[in-house]
């Protein structure tokens, strides 16, 4: 086995083994399901985000609407759980200089970290979005979908575009874990590192509701947690999702670049 | 290559701002050695070993390690094992899957040797629960027993006696002894004298950052040399008089009677004693005494000139550190 494969295995057997992975996981299963029984036994309509108004009509609306919500706080904070712990945990248990005087160079050590914390993010949205539809199916039916042109589209297709809309949706949320992974290195500290992430995601959010900066809305991170809805149109939307890509890729690549360069050249001088 | 030393330093340097925690050290240790690296707290081992292991990066000089570098790259621990400080582990494992993580970040060969290594540290009865709830004295073995699953030609250890009550160090020095006499190199870096003299043949003495002796023991007690004991019948008066004597030094004239000084030879310390004679204060004792190392281990660490360029507080490298 590789070496990076080595440790990305090995990370996923840390992650199983702490509560943390546990909590974010949870809360990504968790909360479609309130979000599902507050739709339910509510009775009425989250009618300001898209789709809320067909959460009634067909189940296959919940887990869209979830990812709008999700967007602002939750999701990033499942990621930056994980991201943002991933290289401060090794200080925090003073276990770097232990691991790098094995038989691993750094590069591999953070590529298998790397590795690992992508899979949890993936995972987490998974996770959310399995239920999200399954909760959603069992509450309002596995019914056609109205989509953001108006036309209807069938039960099945809605289903498929749902699992390609989470796909589009990991685009930000991989962004916001490479920027984790950044904190993380080189805060050092798991918590500041998590608020740190969770502080940068929400101010992006904030700075999109500032007069005058609409023309920067199309680059800032937080407005690519909508880009899926182009697969929601009739015919499909290809420019938002395309514009995510490379966006997402601005705001991650740097922040993984530099991370990767601060862990290589890092003296491990703590106790 | 094959014939390169397990360690050679030279002109190792690390700086942390204007702090100097290690200064111009040049090393050899030669296989079979179990070589003592020996300092107060703050004299810069733990700097050393850390560049040793390529953990950070020298300001200056260079470590081979078997003739390889290990800032260049792990491969050059192949072979070496070893921890810095406590040796640490992840609390929410088990002391057993802690060492299956490092045999497999070792490549998987060790993976077989994990109930062998345990039984070395007489810790496989507690090999499945977790590390969080090991004492300190049980961590450093499973930090011995980490080290072992390299099959190591050159162990680091750093103060690994550190923390242990008197059971838990004779324990673990017993180990060391063991490990040296199965043929694997040993740096042991500690700041007790009586502990690198128990298990060590030779022994670099670091004092602010610098190497202030490097040979066998047996040297160092030469090095030492015989100091004498000197009681009179009036005492101040004698340390007048020694002071006045060629070639004698007082070293220490505040023990409850009398003083000690040393002299180059035995006609020194006769003339020495005639002349306090004639001086009206003659001798009541005179006893020629073997200084022990831990006295020279003080005078190397304590007393003369500091000799790093910038004089720090052990803290204050530690903290930098």
């Amino acid at each position: 086995m590789s070496p990076i494969l080595t440790v990305y295995r090995w990370e996923l057997r840390k992650l199983r083994a702490q509560k943390r992975t546990y909590l974010g996981l949870g809360a990504a299963a968790a909360v479609p399901i309130i979000f599902v029984v507050a739709v339910v036994t509510g009775g009425g309509h989250p009618n300001e985000v898209a789709f809320g108004r067909y959460v009634h009509d067909t189940g296959l609306a919940i887990p869209l609407v979830m990812l709008l919500f999700g967007s602002i706080w939750l999701f990033p904070l499942i990621t930056a759980l994980v991201a943002g712990d991933i290289v401060a945990s090794e200080d925090r248990n003073a276990t770097l200089k232990m691991i790098l005087t094995r038989s691993v160079e750094r590069h591999q050590v953070f590529a298998g970290k790397l590795l690992a914390t992508a899979t949890y993010a993936v995972l987490a949205i998974a996770i959310a979005g399995v239920v999200a539809t399954g909760a959603g199916i069992l509450a309002s039916g596995f019914n056609p979908v109205t989509t953001l042109s108006g036309t209807v589209v069938s039960a099945p297709r809605g289903l498929l575009l749902v699992g390609a809309s989470l796909l589009v949706y990991l685009l930000p949320i991989l962004a916001i874990a490479c920027i984790g992974l950044l904190l993380s290195t080189v805060f050092r500290n798991s918590g500041a590192a998590i608020v740190g992430t969770l502080m940068f995601s929400l101010l992006l959010q904030l700075v999109a509701i500032l007069p005058g900066l609409g023309g920067l809305h199309p680059y800032l991170l937080s407005t690519q947690f909508t880009a899926w809805q182009g697969l929601l149109r009739t015919p499909t939307d290809w420019d938002p999702i395309l514009r995510s890509l490379w966006v997402c890729t601005v705001y991650g690549a740097p922040a993984l670049i530099a991370a990767g360069l601060v862990f290589l050249r890092r003296d491990v001088a703590e106790s | 290559m094959a014939d390169a030393p397990p360690i050679e330093v030279r002109g190792l340097a690390k700086r942390y701002g204007e702090i100097l925690a290690v200064d111009d050290v040049d090393l050899t240790i030669n296989p079979g050695d179990v070589f003592g690296y020996l300092g107060p707290n703050g004299a810069g081992k733990t700097t050393s070993l850390r560049m040793m292991l390529g953990l950070i990066r020298p300001t200056a000089g260079e470590v081979r390690l078997f003739g390889r570098n290990p800032q260049v790259s792990v491969k050059a621990l192949d072979g070496v094992a070893g921890f810095v400080e406590a040796p640490t582990f992840y609390p929410y494992l088990s002391g057993r899957a802690n060492l299956e993580l490092y045999a497999a970040f070792d490549g998987g060969d060790g993976a077989g040797k994990i109930d062998e290594v345990l039984e070395t540290v007489d810790l496989r009865d507690r090999a499945k629960d977790k590390v969080k709830g090991y004492s300190h004295g049980m961590r450093q073995r499973l930090g011995i027993a980490s080290a072992l699953l390299r099959s190591p030609r050159l162990l680091l250890l750093d103060e690994p006696t550190t923390g242990l009550d008197p059971a838990g160090m004779r324990d673990m020095r017993e180990l060391v002894r063991d490990l040296g006499r199965r043929g694997i190199t040993v740096l042991l870096s500690s700041h007790l004298m009586p502990e690198v003299e128990e298990l060590c043949n030779r022994v670099a003495i670091i004092r602010s950052g610098r190497v202030a002796y490097e040979g066998s023991l047996d040297e160092l007690r030469a090095r030492a040399g015989i100091s004498y004991r000197l009681r009179t019948i009036d005492d101040v008066l004698a340390r007048r008089i020694c002071e006045r004597q060629p070639g004698i030094e007082v070293i220490d004239d505040a023990m409850p009677a009398g003083l000690l000084f040393k002299a180059p030879s035995e006609d020194v310390v006769a003339a020495l004693s005639l002349a306090l004679a004639d001086a009206g204060a003659p001798v009541l004792e005179l006893t020629p005494r073997q200084a022990s190392l831990e006295e020279v281990f003080l005078q190397l660490t304590e007393g003369g000139p500091p000799a790093a360029e910038v004089e720090a507080r052990p803290d204050e490298i530690e903290a930098a550190a």
